[in-house]
């Protein structure tokens, strides 16, 4: 299937080779190619010279501009650090409760706080700040440990059930079923009143005998009428927030099982400035005291 | 003779998978050992069956190979269109992750079916079509039958298993996360076993070749073969965790293995994806416009400088990174000056057309190579902006980067091997001409569009995310958080996904006209379709 090639009139020469009727013209490399690839070869020769290069016994060379990413940015960095340090400082010493006031400190704060969470804190908060399933939604009033700028800041410094800080906010519910402190039956009856408190109650006969159960084991921490207490990280029971869910099945596991959901210690990760930031935002977001 | 050692062979590996089947320590490893237990056994049995019988109807020697390069296109348009399908299936998981669905994980979620993609693309597709290819090429411009008899056959059965065994392996969880080299360590080394095949018989074709000198292509195939034969050694020196297992353990540890990571796999773009095409691109561009090449100086320079420069350019994969900045900065700078060995194809491409432009609105298949050079020309400049250290720091993570390697592979591979298809179905099954010329112009369009919404899409989000990932306040704090970014790029990956299906449905067009063409095309007469090497 040996087809030749098709030639035209003023077609420059061909190089004599045929290979399956394939020629070859012996014409030129393009000018415009060979400069620009020369061009490129010299640039590249210039550009060794000045950036760090070639491996060498001990090292590379530096180049002539002494420039290097790490160097870049640690300055940028150094940059901010600096432009920030002034405000920063001022942060670190305001009286907790005066940070939002103040015309200056309260615009910085809350933007320097924004960036904090959306770094630090979205992964389990949400970038919106509105949490998911175990993690607490940020933006309402329902607060598990108490939502004024001091309450957050503890929260925020030292985390909550963490390993990392001897001053992290402690409690523990007791695995009701799991270490058998009650009853199936019992169980059973509690969580159709928990979910008459704020709704309604998947067997309604079994109200009234679930209220005793809760008052004898539950109400120590979750107050007698299920409204919850921060001092002890108790959730309200009655405001139809929930943080694992509020449906038979779930709550019956949580009485069964407990929860024991952790949050770290930041101070050992941000600056006293970043947390009094991120306390700020997460103040405004809606649901500060 | 030769068969009672195939069977004592063949005996020996099932006895052995059947042992490793019993004794695997994962899921991946015991699928491995029956598949290749099943596949041992037909073999036996197929070899039993022929000992001591008499040889009917050998195959003619003086012919030239063909009927490997006719398997090799049918797995090409096979594999193309498992692969772009894949692709398909992912863009949507990424524009919806509900379609990660809940009774498939483990198994095909967007984690397991990427690397599917990939290596589909890349290896089963382009594979499949650079050996298939090579094989014809190398015979035709060497006017040699192929060298070495069977060995042609086991080169592409044996490169058939190593796909099956590399995709099944992916989705059940044996890889070794190496990007572009997930296989895990037994598939690596029935890989190497073929490769070598595949290198002795290109080689001993072009040794035994009737022709004074060695065309073009076969230099860059010739290329393309050794190099990754040694990139694809390095990369994969691994230590199994235990023989009866999949796992394995890479012998370099740290930055070191993230260069030789990407020294490798910026050479599997180089030297599969571009050395091995333009290879490709030298022989089936000049047969389409019946032109001789543009310039042999070119080619010359061209080559010897692509392959010189290419495999230093790896480290731009690691700016800003544990990469010491000397690496990064020869990375760079080989990356740039590069790009004009890279158009010397380009040039050597297009400027073949000179005199025969006109065929551009009669011919779909050279419309379709023209615009898989012009792809390239566009990708290779791109790729060398893209390594410029100031740039990278924009365009590193984004999806910048996926868009730049589409406009290539789906752009520069995908349509110089249709085009190539288009060429070979009719010459190999001796037609006359293609069942439809309409519908490869269908095929032409839908592909062409399909790659600009998905390299537009992509150019947009990858831009606007690193943009957003960068975007900081009057003081210096970051405004965005990560799931902002994907948030804003949802309506992009949408459009991404559409030009997937608009590319997928042309690659089915093509299968259907390729179909028909062996079905219903007319039938050439036989004193055209002489396929007896020269002399």
């Amino acid at each position: 299937m040996t087809k030749p090639s098709k030639k035209y009139e003023g077609d420059p020469n061909t190089t004599g080779h045929v290979w399956d009727g394939i020629e070859e013209f012996d014409n030129p490399m393009p000018r415009w190619w060979l400069w620009t690839f020369y061009i490129c070869i010299i640039w590249g020769i210039g550009y060794v010279i000045a950036y760090p290069a070639w491996p060498m016994i001990n090292g590379a060379t530096t180049g002539l501009l002494g420039w290097s990413t790490r160097g870049n940015v640690a300055a940028e960095i150094a940059a901010v650090d600096e432009a920030n340090a002034p405000m920063n400082a001022k942060l670190e010493a305001a009286e907790l409760d005066g940070i939002a006031g103040d015309a200056e400190l309260g615009p910085y704060a809350v933007s320097s706080g924004s960036a904090v969470f959306k770094t630090w804190c979205a992964q389990c908060h949400g970038s919106g700040a509105a949490g998911a399933k175990g993690y607490p939604n940020l933006l309402d009033d329902d607060w598990l440990w108490g939502g004024s700028m001091e309450d957050i800041h503890i929260t925020v410094s030292h985390g909550i059930r963490n390993e990392d800080s001897d001053e992290a906010r402690y409690s523990e519910m007791p695995a009701f079923g799991r270490d058998e402190m009650l009853e199936d039956s019992e169980i059973d009856e509690v969580v159709n009143f928990v979910m008459s408190l704020s709704g309604e109650a998947q067997d309604a006969s079994k109200v009234a005998a679930g209220a005793v159960v809760f008052e004898d084991n539950c109400s120590s921490c979750h107050a007698e009428d299920g409204t919850g207490d921060i001092y002890q990280g108790a959730p309200n029971l009655a405001d139809a927030i929930w943080l694992y869910g509020g449906d038979y099945a779930t709550l019956t596991d949580t009485v069964s099982n407990s929860r024991y959901g952790v949050m770290p210690a930041w101070n050992t990760r941000l600056s006293e400035a970043q947390i009094r930031a991120v306390s700020a935002y997460v103040h405004q977001l809606g649901g500060g005291e | 003779m030769s068969n009672y050692l195939k069977l004592i062979a063949l005996g020996l590996v099932i006895l052995f998978s059947m042992i490793a089947a019993n004794y695997a320590r994962d899921i991946a490893y015991m699928v491995h050992a029956i598949i290749i237990m099943v596949i041992s056994a037909g073999l036996f049995i197929h070899t039993l069956r022929n000992t001591d019988e008499p040889v009917l109807n050998p195959a003619p020697q003086n012919e030239y190979f063909d009927s490997v390069v006719r398997f090799g296109v049918v797995a090409t348009a096979f594999w193309g269109v498992v692969g772009f399908l894949v692709g398909v299936i992912i863009a949507f998981q990424l524009a919806f992750p509900v379609l990660n669905f809940e009774w498939a994980q483990g198994y095909a979620n967007f984690g397991r079916l990427r690397p599917l993609h990939t290596s589909a693309v890349i290896f089963a597709f382009g594979g499949n079509a650079l050996i298939a290819t090579s094989f014809y090429i190398v015979q035709r411009t060497s006017a040699a039958r192929l060298w070495g008899g069977n060995l042609a056959w086991f080169v592409f059965w044996g490169y058939q298993l190593f796909i099956v065994l590399a995709a099944t392996g992916y989705l059940l969880g044996g890889s070794q996360s190496k990007e572009y080299a997930e296989p895990e360590w037994y598939i690596d080394l029935w890989l190497t076993v073929v490769w070598v095949a595949y290198l002795a018989v290109f080689l001993g074709t072009v040794i035994k070749r009737k022709e004074p000198h060695i065309y073009v292509a076969n230099w860059f195939f010739l290329a393309f073969i050794v190099t990754v034969a040694m990139l694809h050694v390095v990369n994969n020196l691994t230590i199994p965790v235990s023989i009866w297992g999949s796992k394995s353990v890479i012998v370099w540890a740290g930055v070191q293995d993230a260069m030789v990571q990407w020294w490798y796999g910026h050479n599997a773009v180089g030297f599969f994806l571009t050395a091995g095409f333009l290879g490709m691109m030298y022989y089936f561009i000049p047969k389409q416009a019946e032109r001789p090449v543009f310039s042999y100086k070119l080619s010359i320079i061209h080559f010897w400088a692509l392959i010189f420069l290419y495999i230093w350019a790896g480290p731009h994969h690691l700016h800003y990174t544990a990469l010491p900045d000397w690496a990064s900065t020869l990375g760079m700078v080989f990356s740039v000056i590069l790009w004009m060995p890279s158009w010397g194809g380009m040039i050597n491409g297009l400027m073949t057309l000179s005199g025969a432009w006109d065929k551009l609105r009669t011919d779909p298949v050279i419309r379709m190579m023209v615009i898989s050079v012009g792809f390239y020309g566009m990708s290779t400049f791109e790729g060398p902006m893209m390594s410029i250290r100031a740039v990278n720091s924009l365009s590193h993570y984004t999806d910048w980067t996926i868009g730049h390697v589409h406009s290539g592979a789906l752009g520069w591979n995908g349509m110089i091997t249709f085009g190539a298809l288009y060429y070979l179905t009719p010459v190999l099954w001796k037609r006359e001409r293609l069942y439809s010329l309409r519908l490869v112009d269908y095929h032409f369009w839908l592909a062409t569009i399909g790659i600009v919404l998905y390299a537009a899409s992509m150019w947009v989000t990858g831009i606007m995310e690193g943009l957003m990932w960068r975007e900081v306040d009057a003081n210096g704090f970051l405004v965005n958080s990560f799931a902002d970014t994907v948030a804003a790029k949802k309506p992009m990956n949408i459009v991404r996904g559409l030009g997937g299906v608009m590319f997928l449905s042309g690659a089915l067009i093509m299968c259907y006209n390729l179909w028909m063409t062996v079905r219903r095309a007319p039938a050439k007469e036989a004193s055209l379709s002489v396929t007896v090497p020269a002399e």
